[in-house]
Protein backbone atom coordinates (compact mmCIF):
# COMPACT_ATOMS: atom_id res chain seq x y z
CA UNK A 1 0.00 0.00 0.00
CA UNK A 2 2.66 2.53 -0.88
CA UNK A 3 1.06 5.83 -1.74
CA UNK A 4 2.70 8.76 -3.43
CA UNK A 5 4.55 11.11 -1.13
CA UNK A 6 3.02 14.53 -0.82
CA UNK A 7 5.73 16.81 0.60
CA UNK A 8 3.16 19.56 1.17
CA UNK A 9 0.91 17.41 3.30
CA UNK A 10 0.45 18.88 6.76
CA UNK A 11 0.04 16.08 9.24
CA UNK A 12 -3.02 16.06 11.44
CA UNK A 13 -2.14 14.19 14.62
CA UNK A 14 -5.61 14.58 16.12
CA UNK A 15 -7.65 11.38 16.32
CA UNK A 16 -10.61 12.87 14.55
CA UNK A 17 -9.06 14.61 11.54
CA UNK A 18 -8.13 14.02 7.93
CA UNK A 19 -5.24 11.65 8.73
CA UNK A 20 -7.57 9.52 10.84
CA UNK A 21 -9.84 9.09 7.84
CA UNK A 22 -6.87 8.32 5.60
CA UNK A 23 -5.47 5.78 8.06
CA UNK A 24 -8.79 3.94 8.02
CA UNK A 25 -9.14 4.16 4.24
CA UNK A 26 -5.63 2.89 3.55
CA UNK A 27 -5.89 0.02 6.01
CA UNK A 28 -3.22 1.40 8.34
CA UNK A 29 -5.69 1.51 11.22
CA UNK A 30 -5.79 -1.85 12.93
CA UNK A 31 -3.35 -3.32 10.41
CA UNK A 32 -1.58 -6.66 10.57
CA UNK A 33 2.02 -5.97 11.72
CA UNK A 34 5.26 -7.70 10.88
CA UNK A 35 6.47 -10.06 13.57
CA UNK A 36 9.61 -12.17 13.68
CA UNK A 37 8.86 -15.88 13.58
CA UNK A 38 9.50 -17.44 16.98
CA UNK A 39 8.58 -21.08 17.77
CA UNK A 40 5.49 -21.34 19.97
CA UNK A 41 7.30 -23.23 22.71
CA UNK A 42 9.98 -20.55 22.92
CA UNK A 43 7.60 -17.59 23.02
CA UNK A 44 5.33 -19.43 25.45
CA UNK A 45 8.25 -19.88 27.78
CA UNK A 46 9.17 -16.19 27.50
CA UNK A 47 5.58 -15.10 28.17
CA UNK A 48 5.40 -16.92 31.50
CA UNK A 49 4.48 -14.64 34.39
CA UNK A 50 6.21 -14.59 37.75
CA UNK A 51 5.56 -12.58 40.87
CA UNK A 52 9.12 -12.78 42.19
CA UNK A 53 11.01 -10.25 40.04
CA UNK A 54 8.39 -7.53 40.32
CA UNK A 55 7.90 -8.14 44.08
CA UNK A 56 11.65 -7.74 44.57
CA UNK A 57 11.78 -4.63 42.39
CA UNK A 58 8.71 -3.11 44.02
CA UNK A 59 10.18 -3.68 47.49
CA UNK A 60 13.38 -1.92 46.38
CA UNK A 61 11.34 0.86 44.76
CA UNK A 62 9.29 1.55 47.89
CA UNK A 63 12.40 1.34 50.05
CA UNK A 64 14.19 3.92 47.90
CA UNK A 65 11.09 6.14 47.93
CA UNK A 66 11.05 5.85 51.73
CA UNK A 67 14.74 6.68 52.09
CA UNK A 68 14.37 9.65 49.73
CA UNK A 69 11.31 10.98 51.53
CA UNK A 70 12.90 10.53 54.95
CA UNK A 71 16.19 12.20 54.05
CA UNK A 72 14.59 14.97 52.06
CA UNK A 73 12.30 15.84 54.95
CA UNK A 74 14.84 15.30 57.74
CA UNK A 75 17.51 17.48 56.12
CA UNK A 76 15.11 20.05 54.67
CA UNK A 77 16.73 23.46 54.69
CA UNK A 78 20.26 22.18 54.20
CA UNK A 79 22.16 21.02 51.13
CA UNK A 80 22.13 17.52 52.58
CA UNK A 81 18.52 17.15 51.52
CA UNK A 82 19.34 17.55 47.81
CA UNK A 83 20.56 14.00 47.02
CA UNK A 84 17.58 12.56 48.87
CA UNK A 85 15.14 14.63 46.82
CA UNK A 86 17.02 13.66 43.65
CA UNK A 87 16.57 10.01 44.58
CA UNK A 88 12.95 10.48 45.57
CA UNK A 89 12.23 12.52 42.43
CA UNK A 90 13.53 9.87 40.03
CA UNK A 91 11.84 7.04 41.92
CA UNK A 92 8.54 8.94 41.96
CA UNK A 93 8.62 10.96 38.73
CA UNK A 94 10.41 8.50 36.43
CA UNK A 95 10.20 4.94 37.79
CA UNK A 96 6.43 5.46 38.03
CA UNK A 97 6.19 5.48 34.24
CA UNK A 98 7.68 2.04 33.71
CA UNK A 99 5.60 0.59 36.58
CA UNK A 100 2.47 2.19 35.12
CA UNK A 101 3.36 0.73 31.74
CA UNK A 102 4.23 -2.82 32.74
CA UNK A 103 1.37 -3.19 35.22
CA UNK A 104 -0.99 -1.70 32.64
CA UNK A 105 -0.01 -4.55 30.35
CA UNK A 106 -0.58 -6.93 33.24
CA UNK A 107 2.84 -8.47 32.72
CA UNK A 108 4.77 -7.30 35.79
CA UNK A 109 3.24 -9.77 38.23
CA UNK A 110 1.54 -13.10 37.69
CA UNK A 111 -1.03 -12.18 40.35
CA UNK A 112 -3.62 -9.90 38.83
CA UNK A 113 -4.41 -7.74 41.85
CA UNK A 114 -0.74 -6.89 42.32
CA UNK A 115 -0.64 -5.48 38.78
CA UNK A 116 -3.82 -3.52 39.48
CA UNK A 117 -2.61 -2.01 42.79
CA UNK A 118 0.75 -0.88 41.43
CA UNK A 119 -0.94 0.35 38.25
CA UNK A 120 -3.23 2.62 40.28
CA UNK A 121 -0.38 3.96 42.44
CA UNK A 122 1.89 4.54 39.44
CA UNK A 123 -0.91 6.18 37.42
CA UNK A 124 -1.35 8.68 40.23
CA UNK A 125 2.38 9.35 40.42
CA UNK A 126 2.74 9.85 36.67
CA UNK A 127 -0.39 12.05 36.65
CA UNK A 128 -2.31 9.95 34.17
CA UNK A 129 -5.93 9.02 34.32
CA UNK A 130 -5.69 5.26 34.99
CA UNK A 131 -8.77 4.51 32.90
CA UNK A 132 -8.29 6.60 29.79
CA UNK A 133 -4.55 5.97 29.62
CA UNK A 134 -5.10 2.22 29.67
CA UNK A 135 -7.11 2.60 26.48
CA UNK A 136 -4.74 5.16 25.04
CA UNK A 137 -1.90 2.70 25.40
CA UNK A 138 -3.93 -0.11 23.85
CA UNK A 139 -4.39 2.15 20.82
CA UNK A 140 -0.65 2.91 20.82
CA UNK A 141 -0.04 -0.82 20.44
CA UNK A 142 -2.69 -1.28 17.78
CA UNK A 143 -1.58 1.67 15.65
CA UNK A 144 1.97 2.45 16.73
CA UNK A 145 3.03 5.85 15.32
CA UNK A 146 0.18 5.86 12.81
CA UNK A 147 -0.68 9.52 12.27
CA UNK A 148 -4.28 10.24 13.22
CA UNK A 149 -4.62 7.02 15.23
CA UNK A 150 -1.87 6.82 17.85
CA UNK A 151 -2.55 9.17 20.80
CA UNK A 152 0.96 8.68 22.22
CA UNK A 153 3.18 10.15 19.49
CA UNK A 154 5.78 12.25 21.31
CA UNK A 155 7.73 13.51 18.29
CA UNK A 156 5.38 14.94 15.74
CA UNK A 157 6.48 16.32 12.38
CA UNK A 158 7.52 18.95 11.87
CA UNK A 159 8.82 18.81 15.44
CA UNK A 160 8.23 21.46 18.07
CA UNK A 161 11.86 21.32 19.20
CA UNK A 162 11.45 23.95 21.91
CA UNK A 163 8.65 21.96 23.48
CA UNK A 164 10.65 18.74 23.23
CA UNK A 165 13.54 20.41 25.03
CA UNK A 166 11.25 21.87 27.66
CA UNK A 167 9.72 18.44 28.25
CA UNK A 168 12.78 17.65 30.36
CA UNK A 169 11.78 20.37 32.81
CA UNK A 170 8.47 18.57 33.24
CA UNK A 171 6.44 21.72 33.81
CA UNK A 172 4.51 21.86 30.53
CA UNK A 173 3.55 18.20 30.63
CA UNK A 174 2.51 18.54 34.29
CA UNK A 175 0.31 21.51 33.43
CA UNK A 176 -1.25 19.60 30.53
CA UNK A 177 -1.76 16.51 32.67
CA UNK A 178 -3.39 18.44 35.51
CA UNK A 179 -5.62 20.30 33.05
CA UNK A 180 -6.72 16.94 31.62
CA UNK A 181 -7.46 15.56 35.09
CA UNK A 182 -9.44 18.69 36.01
CA UNK A 183 -11.41 18.45 32.78
CA UNK A 184 -12.10 14.76 33.39
CA UNK A 185 -13.02 15.47 37.02
CA UNK A 186 -15.66 17.93 35.78
CA UNK A 187 -17.09 15.16 33.63
CA UNK A 188 -15.65 16.14 30.25
CA UNK A 189 -13.76 13.88 27.87
CA UNK A 190 -12.26 15.21 24.65
CA UNK A 191 -13.34 13.79 21.27
CA UNK A 192 -9.98 11.98 21.16
CA UNK A 193 -10.57 10.38 24.57
CA UNK A 194 -14.07 9.41 23.48
CA UNK A 195 -12.54 7.85 20.38
CA UNK A 196 -10.31 5.39 22.22
CA UNK A 197 -12.11 4.94 25.55
CA UNK A 198 -15.30 2.85 25.29
CA UNK A 199 -18.40 4.66 26.48
CA UNK A 200 -18.91 2.10 29.25
CA UNK A 201 -15.62 3.29 30.80
CA UNK A 202 -16.22 7.04 30.70
CA UNK A 203 -17.80 7.16 34.15
CA UNK A 204 -14.82 5.27 35.60
CA UNK A 205 -12.43 7.77 34.01
CA UNK A 206 -14.33 10.66 35.58
CA UNK A 207 -14.34 8.99 39.01
CA UNK A 208 -10.60 8.27 38.82
CA UNK A 209 -9.88 11.91 37.93
CA UNK A 210 -11.96 13.11 40.88
CA UNK A 211 -10.05 10.85 43.27
CA UNK A 212 -6.70 12.07 41.93
CA UNK A 213 -7.74 15.71 42.14
CA UNK A 214 -9.05 15.22 45.68
CA UNK A 215 -5.62 13.93 46.76
CA UNK A 216 -3.92 16.92 45.13
CA UNK A 217 -6.39 19.30 46.81
CA UNK A 218 -5.64 17.79 50.23
CA UNK A 219 -1.89 17.97 49.54
CA UNK A 220 -2.16 21.63 48.58
CA UNK A 221 -4.29 22.37 51.64
CA UNK A 222 -1.74 20.73 53.95
CA UNK A 223 1.06 22.70 52.28
CA UNK A 224 -0.83 25.94 52.83
CA UNK A 225 -1.88 25.12 56.38
CA UNK A 226 1.65 24.15 57.39
CA UNK A 227 3.16 26.83 55.13
CA UNK A 228 5.61 24.23 53.87
CA UNK A 229 6.80 23.04 50.47
CA UNK A 230 7.42 19.54 51.80
CA UNK A 231 3.94 18.15 50.96
CA UNK A 232 4.40 19.36 47.39
CA UNK A 233 7.90 17.90 47.25
CA UNK A 234 6.42 14.57 48.32
CA UNK A 235 3.25 14.50 46.19
CA UNK A 236 2.91 15.88 42.67
CA UNK A 237 6.15 17.87 42.66
CA UNK A 238 8.39 14.91 41.82
CA UNK A 239 6.51 14.52 38.55
CA UNK A 240 8.23 17.81 37.63
CA UNK A 241 11.64 17.66 39.27
CA UNK A 242 12.12 13.91 38.88
CA UNK A 243 10.76 13.20 35.41
CA UNK A 244 14.01 13.77 33.53
CA UNK A 245 14.95 10.10 33.45
CA UNK A 246 11.53 9.13 32.12
CA UNK A 247 11.91 11.68 29.32
CA UNK A 248 15.51 10.72 28.65
CA UNK A 249 14.60 7.09 28.07
CA UNK A 250 11.09 7.59 26.72
CA UNK A 251 11.83 10.05 23.95
CA UNK A 252 14.22 7.68 22.20
CA UNK A 253 11.58 4.96 21.87
CA UNK A 254 10.32 6.28 18.53
CA UNK A 255 11.69 9.79 17.82
CA UNK A 256 13.32 10.25 14.41
CA UNK A 257 12.01 6.93 13.13
CA UNK A 258 9.30 6.11 10.61
CA UNK A 259 5.60 6.95 10.74
CA UNK A 260 2.76 5.10 9.06
CA UNK A 261 4.45 1.74 8.75
CA UNK A 262 3.44 -1.74 9.88
CA UNK A 263 6.86 -2.96 10.95
CA UNK A 264 8.05 -2.05 14.45
CA UNK A 265 11.65 -2.40 13.31
CA UNK A 266 11.12 0.81 11.33
CA UNK A 267 9.37 2.90 13.98
CA UNK A 268 10.82 1.71 17.29
CA UNK A 269 14.31 1.78 18.75
CA UNK A 270 16.14 -0.78 20.87
CA UNK A 271 18.94 0.74 22.93
CA UNK A 272 21.47 -1.03 25.13
CA UNK A 273 21.64 1.05 28.31
CA UNK A 274 23.27 1.01 31.71
CA UNK A 275 21.88 -1.35 34.35
CA UNK A 276 20.64 1.42 36.67
CA UNK A 277 18.58 3.00 33.91
CA UNK A 278 17.37 -0.43 32.86
CA UNK A 279 16.09 -1.02 36.38
CA UNK A 280 14.36 2.35 36.53
CA UNK A 281 12.96 1.81 33.04
CA UNK A 282 12.13 -1.88 33.55
CA UNK A 283 13.88 -2.94 30.34
CA UNK A 284 11.70 -0.87 28.01
CA UNK A 285 14.91 -0.02 26.17
CA UNK A 286 14.16 -3.30 24.34
CA UNK A 287 11.41 -1.44 22.63
CA UNK A 288 11.14 -3.20 19.28
CA UNK A 289 10.95 -6.47 21.17
CA UNK A 290 8.24 -5.10 23.47
CA UNK A 291 6.09 -3.90 20.58
CA UNK A 292 6.44 -7.15 18.66
CA UNK A 293 5.61 -9.28 21.69
CA UNK A 294 3.84 -7.16 24.33
CA UNK A 295 3.00 -10.26 26.36
CA UNK A 296 6.61 -10.87 27.29
CA UNK A 297 7.27 -9.49 30.80
CA UNK A 298 9.99 -6.93 31.36
CA UNK A 299 12.29 -9.41 33.08
CA UNK A 300 12.30 -11.68 29.99
CA UNK A 301 13.00 -8.94 27.43
CA UNK A 302 16.80 -9.38 27.44
CA UNK A 303 16.27 -13.07 26.58
CA UNK A 304 13.78 -12.10 23.86
CA UNK A 305 16.32 -9.64 22.45
CA UNK A 306 18.87 -12.45 22.06
CA UNK A 307 16.30 -14.54 20.20
CA UNK A 308 15.16 -11.74 17.86
CA UNK A 309 18.37 -9.86 17.20
CA UNK A 310 19.16 -11.75 13.96
CA UNK A 311 16.03 -10.10 12.52
CA UNK A 312 16.40 -6.60 13.99
CA UNK A 313 18.53 -3.59 13.11
CA UNK A 314 21.58 -3.29 15.33
CA UNK A 315 20.60 -1.73 18.66
CA UNK A 316 21.93 1.66 19.66
CA UNK A 317 24.84 1.09 21.96
CA UNK A 318 23.96 3.65 24.63
CA UNK A 319 21.48 6.40 25.49
CA UNK A 320 24.00 8.90 24.12
CA UNK A 321 24.31 6.92 20.90
CA UNK A 322 20.52 6.92 20.54
CA UNK A 323 20.41 10.71 20.97
CA UNK A 324 23.23 11.12 18.46
CA UNK A 325 20.94 9.38 16.00
CA UNK A 326 17.61 10.90 17.04
CA UNK A 327 18.51 14.58 17.50
CA UNK A 328 19.87 15.20 13.97
CA UNK A 329 16.91 13.27 12.56
CA UNK A 330 14.38 15.34 14.48
CA UNK A 331 16.12 18.58 13.49
CA UNK A 332 16.10 17.46 9.86
CA UNK A 333 12.41 16.65 10.12
CA UNK A 334 11.84 20.33 10.88
CA UNK A 335 12.91 21.01 7.26
CA UNK A 336 11.96 17.67 5.72
CA UNK A 337 9.02 16.17 7.56
CA UNK A 338 9.18 13.04 5.39
CA UNK A 339 12.67 12.18 6.62
CA UNK A 340 13.26 9.32 9.06
CA UNK A 341 16.20 7.16 10.10
CA UNK A 342 16.26 4.02 8.01
CA UNK A 343 18.58 1.49 9.63
CA UNK A 344 20.23 -1.39 7.77
CA UNK A 345 19.16 -4.89 8.70
CA UNK A 346 21.56 -7.79 9.22
CA UNK A 347 21.88 -10.31 6.39
CA UNK A 348 19.95 -12.83 8.49
CA UNK A 349 16.86 -10.61 8.73
CA UNK A 350 13.66 -10.66 6.77
CA UNK A 351 13.31 -7.50 4.66
CA UNK A 352 11.43 -4.55 6.08
CA UNK A 353 7.77 -4.37 5.34
CA UNK A 354 8.02 -1.20 3.31
CA UNK A 355 4.39 -0.22 3.22
CA UNK A 356 5.07 3.35 4.13
CA UNK A 357 2.16 5.61 3.46
CA UNK A 358 3.03 9.27 3.25
CA UNK A 359 -0.48 10.58 3.45
CA UNK B 1 -17.83 -44.20 15.51
CA UNK B 2 -17.76 -40.47 16.17
CA UNK B 3 -20.93 -38.39 16.45
CA UNK B 4 -21.30 -36.30 13.25
CA UNK B 5 -22.65 -33.36 15.29
CA UNK B 6 -19.18 -32.97 16.79
CA UNK B 7 -16.33 -31.56 14.75
CA UNK B 8 -12.99 -33.25 14.94
CA UNK B 9 -10.17 -30.82 15.82
CA UNK B 10 -6.94 -32.70 16.46
CA UNK B 11 -5.22 -35.41 18.41
CA UNK B 12 -5.32 -34.68 22.13
CA UNK B 13 -1.52 -34.76 22.22
CA UNK B 14 -1.37 -31.90 19.72
CA UNK B 15 -2.25 -29.41 22.44
CA UNK B 16 -0.11 -29.22 25.54
CA UNK B 17 -1.80 -28.94 28.91
CA UNK B 18 -2.43 -25.24 29.69
CA UNK B 19 -2.11 -24.22 26.05
CA UNK B 20 -4.20 -23.30 23.04
CA UNK B 21 -4.25 -23.82 19.27
CA UNK B 22 -6.03 -22.11 16.41
CA UNK B 23 -8.65 -24.16 14.58
CA UNK B 24 -10.16 -22.88 11.33
CA UNK B 25 -13.31 -24.59 10.12
CA UNK B 26 -16.01 -23.73 7.61
CA UNK B 27 -14.88 -20.15 7.24
CA UNK B 28 -14.72 -19.57 10.99
CA UNK B 29 -11.83 -19.52 13.41
CA UNK B 30 -11.78 -20.99 16.90
CA UNK B 31 -9.39 -21.27 19.83
CA UNK B 32 -9.19 -24.75 21.32
CA UNK B 33 -7.65 -25.13 24.76
CA UNK B 34 -6.51 -27.74 27.20
CA UNK B 35 -6.78 -26.76 30.83
CA UNK B 36 -3.93 -27.61 33.22
CA UNK B 37 -5.71 -30.91 34.00
CA UNK B 38 -6.02 -31.68 30.26
CA UNK B 39 -9.76 -30.93 29.90
CA UNK B 40 -10.53 -29.45 26.47
CA UNK B 41 -12.40 -26.16 25.93
CA UNK B 42 -13.27 -24.09 22.88
CA UNK B 43 -14.08 -20.45 22.22
CA UNK B 44 -14.30 -18.11 19.28
CA UNK B 45 -10.82 -17.63 17.91
CA UNK B 46 -10.71 -13.85 17.78
CA UNK B 47 -10.49 -11.42 20.68
CA UNK B 48 -13.69 -9.39 21.04
CA UNK B 49 -11.59 -6.23 21.41
CA UNK B 50 -9.69 -6.00 18.12
CA UNK B 51 -10.11 -9.37 16.40
CA UNK B 52 -6.65 -10.72 17.18
CA UNK B 53 -6.15 -14.50 17.13
CA UNK B 54 -6.21 -15.67 20.74
CA UNK B 55 -4.27 -18.83 19.88
CA UNK B 56 -1.09 -16.74 19.95
CA UNK B 57 -1.84 -15.71 23.51
CA UNK B 58 -0.98 -17.12 26.90
CA UNK B 59 -3.06 -19.64 28.82
CA UNK B 60 -2.76 -19.24 32.58
CA UNK B 61 -4.96 -21.46 34.71
CA UNK B 62 -8.51 -20.70 33.51
CA UNK B 63 -7.65 -17.60 31.49
CA UNK B 64 -6.49 -16.79 27.99
CA UNK B 65 -4.62 -13.53 27.52
CA UNK B 66 -4.82 -11.78 24.16
CA UNK B 67 -1.37 -11.42 22.57
CA UNK B 68 -1.95 -7.86 21.37
CA UNK B 69 -3.33 -5.88 24.31
CA UNK B 70 -3.23 -8.37 27.19
CA UNK B 71 -6.99 -8.44 27.70
CA UNK B 72 -8.09 -11.60 29.48
CA UNK B 73 -11.01 -14.02 29.21
CA UNK B 74 -12.03 -17.05 31.21
CA UNK B 75 -11.95 -19.63 28.44
CA UNK B 76 -14.29 -21.96 30.36
CA UNK B 77 -17.09 -19.37 30.54
CA UNK B 78 -16.04 -16.79 27.97
CA UNK B 79 -16.25 -14.02 30.59
CA UNK B 80 -14.22 -10.88 29.84
CA UNK B 81 -11.94 -10.43 32.86
CA UNK B 82 -9.54 -7.62 32.14
CA UNK B 83 -9.50 -4.44 30.07
CA UNK B 84 -9.26 -3.68 27.25
CA UNK B 85 -11.69 -6.52 26.64
CA UNK B 86 -15.26 -5.71 27.67
CA UNK B 87 -17.34 -8.13 25.58
CA UNK B 88 -17.54 -11.80 26.53
CA UNK B 89 -16.22 -14.51 24.25
CA UNK B 90 -18.52 -17.17 22.76
CA UNK B 91 -17.76 -20.65 24.05
CA UNK B 92 -18.48 -24.08 22.55
CA UNK B 93 -18.68 -27.53 24.09
CA UNK B 94 -15.50 -29.55 23.71
CA UNK B 95 -14.70 -33.15 24.58
CA UNK B 96 -12.10 -35.88 24.38
CA UNK B 97 -13.23 -38.88 22.30
CA UNK B 98 -10.91 -41.78 21.55
CA UNK B 99 -7.85 -39.61 22.02
CA UNK B 100 -9.20 -36.88 19.76
CA UNK B 101 -10.48 -33.43 20.70
CA UNK B 102 -13.89 -32.57 19.29
CA UNK B 103 -15.97 -29.43 19.54
CA UNK B 104 -19.68 -28.79 19.04
CA UNK B 105 -20.25 -25.74 16.84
Amino acid sequence: MTLATDPHHIRDYSLTGADTVRARETGLAGADWYRTEVPRKVIKDLMQRRDGPAMRDTAIWFTLLGIGAWGGTAFWGSWACVPFWLLYGVMYGSACDSRWHECGHGTAFRTGWMNDVIYQIASFMVVRNPVSWRWSHARHHTDTIIVGRDPEIACMRPPNTLRLLMAYAGVLEMIDSIKTLIRNAFGTLTPAEKDYVPQSEWVKAILAARIHMAIYAVTLAVALLTWSFIPLMLIGGPRIYGCWHMLMTGLIQHCGLAENVTDHRLNSRTVLINPVSRWIYWNMNYHIEHHMFPMVPYHALPRLHEILKHDLPAPNTSILDAYREAIPAVLRQAREPEYYVHKPLPATAQPYRMEIVHV
Amino acid sequence: MSDPAWTDVCDAEDIDAEDVIRFDHAGRTFAVYRAPDGTPFATDGLCTHEKVHLAEGLVMDDTIECPKHNGRFNYRTGAALRAPVCVNLATYPARLADGRIEILI
